[in-house]
């Protein structure tokens, strides 16, 4: 118990950055479980998502801004998709993910010439930076909305995949391309859709994340985004429940390892973390036994 | 009626159909027999659009579809039940029949379908909340050929839908076919099982090596000499 009070700001940090994470993870995993891609670029999408509130937020009010940046992000992955990824459907797998990292340094580097390098301060949202207490520990607001937004989003989108025509479609497709192409599905529909919801979550994350953090870099995308990547290894690639549980559990364990006043380790946490999962349980929490189409 | 002339595809840097001409006219079971790799599944896929032609026409009641994509096929009725099952396994009985109907909107019609597949599977309605992945390879079958019927299919297309069944499994698919025929379906039906689908056949095909060697009425090839030998074993 005691540990719990003295660490509870770092545990509701962690929860938080979590929720984060989360957002992230689930546009990796989506992806994956129906292209068999690891995309790249989104955790860079993440970055510019951050980095486009910077500049509308300077020339239009911030309930004007959230929406935009939430289009322009889900216009941005879309893209991404047509242009970098679609031409090359029926090339090895390898060509594709090679195409992602291509995209992914275009990104920053754009990031890196539009931004001169600098770090932007990321705009201020009142009611997220609100300070509020718990329990005697200070926080801001955003650390108690992001998990209860992020629990939000994703049972919404688990009753959209579960109950919905599209949500059927996706994982016909994502487990048998052609014969989905048989029942008169739209395959680069489906595929487009997977892309709009996996941009729109992490354009929500990049507004959380950001507000917490206040800086964007060229750079900013690459650390949660590899992280989410591990989280969504962890919970096992592919399965949407296992990718937040994994983010939660990594949000969480890296905060305590800073409470513990081992800060320089918490980064190192989640990669030892990856080497372990990938020698111990390859397929993750969740993962599919099977990952080969039958 | 659908009707193909001079088609050719080349199929992995094979030339797998050499000049194809097939035709299936209203009201008939028609099947396309031949040993593997004859180019009996790559017929079905280019009539799909699943595979790009090189020369030639596929005509559906006068409409060119040789180029057209393979939702588009599915929406002109043209459906295909594709070989080895191929059910969705992580859904269940019922998402599966729904899939099938995935072009279609009309909410009455796609129930009344369901029911009729039910009426020619019961064992689907036992099932109906089940994985598809758990039902046996007759069952998954079964949801195949339930499945391609719930789009409305006015050309009912099946790739050796008897492959790997138990032979009393094997007589229901068949007796299915026919039931499916009388409902106003055309068939096109391909066949390892050479004396079980001449049986049912009004006109039958013989594919070797990318081209038609034989053709006529089903019960003629199945006293054909030369039918005999090659395919029905005697």
């Amino acid at each position: 118990m005691n540990f719990f009070v003295e660490n509870l700001p770092y545990i509701l940090a962690g929860i938080s950055v979590g929720g984060q994470y989360a957002l992230i993870a689930i546009g990796y995993t989506m992806v994956y479980g129906i292209l068999r891609l690891i995309n790249f670029a989104h955790g860079d999408m993440f970055m510019v998502a951050g980095l486009v509130m910077v500049y509308i937020a300077a020339s239009v009010p911030i309930y004007i801004a959230i929406p935009i940046v939430i289009i322009f992000t889900v216009i941005l992955g879309c893209t991404i998709e047509v242009v970098a990824y679609r031409p090359l459907r029926s090339a090895p797998r390898m060509s594709v993910m090679i195409s992602a990292i291509g995209v992914s340094y275009l990104l920053q580097n754009t990031a890196l010439y539009v931004t001169g390098g600098l770090t932007q301060t990321y705009p201020t949202i009142p009611w997220l930076a609100k300070t509020v207490t718990i329990m005697g520990a200070h926080t801001k607001m955003v650390t108690l909305i992001t998990p209860v937004l992020t629990i939000l989003l994703v049972i919404g989108l688990v009753l959209l995949i579960k109950y919905t025509k599209i949500g059927m479609a996706m994982r016909a497709v994502s487990r048998d391309f052609e014969t989905s192409q048989l029942m008169g599905i739209d395959i680069n529909r489906v595929i487009s859709v997977t892309f709009v919801i996996g941009s729109f979550l992490a354009a929500i994350g990049s507004i959380l994340y950001f507000s917490n953090y206040t800086g964007v870099m060229p750079t900013s995308g690459s650390m949660p985004g590899l992280k989410a990547f591990v989280a969504a290894v962890f919970g096992g690639i592919g399965s949407i429940p296992g990718a937040v549980i994994g983010a939660f559990i990594i949000g969480i364990c890296e905060n305590i390892i800073k409470g513990m006043k081992l800060t320089v380790f918490s980064n190192a946490f989640t990669f030892v973390l990856l080497i372990v999962i990938l020698m111990v349980k390859p397929t993750g929490l969740f993962g599919e036994k099977n990952i080969d189409k039958v | 009626m659908l009707s193909i002339r001079g088609l050719h595809v080349y199929y992995g840097g094979i030339h797998a159909l050499r000049g194809i001409d097939l035709d299936v006219p209203d009201g008939q079971i028609i099947s396309l027999i031949g040993a593997n790799g004859a180019g009996k599944s790559t017929t079905l896929k280019s009539i799909m659009g699943l595979v790009p032609k090189s020369e030639g026409t596929i005509m559906w009641n006068e409409k060119n579809i040789t180029n057209i994509h393979t939702k588009e096929v599915v929406g002109q009725g043209i459906v295909l039940c594709p070989e080895g099952r191929r059910v969705f396994p992580d859904l269940t009985v019922e998402e599966n029949l729904r899939i099938g109907a995935y072009l279609r909107n009309d909410k009455d019609g796609i129930q009344k379908d369901k029911d009729w597949v039910y009426d020619l599977f019961p064992r689907m309605k036992e099932r109906e909340w089940q994985l598809a992945g758990t039902l046996s390879g007759g069952e998954q079958q079964m949801l195949a050929v339930g499945r391609a019927l719930m789009s409305k299919p006015k050309l009912l297309m099946l790739d050796e839908p008897s492959l790997g069944l138990a032979p009393l499994v094997i007589k229901d698919i068949f007796a299915i076919i026919k039931e499916i025929k009388a409902a106003g379906v055309n068939v096109l039906l391909i066949e390892q099982n050479a004396k079980a689908a001449l049986e049912i056949s009004d006109y039958a095909y013989v594919m070797e090596t990318g081209t038609i060697t034989m053709s006529g009425p089903g019960k003629e090839l199945l006293n054909d000499e030369r039918v005999k030998k090659a395919y029905l074993g005697e």
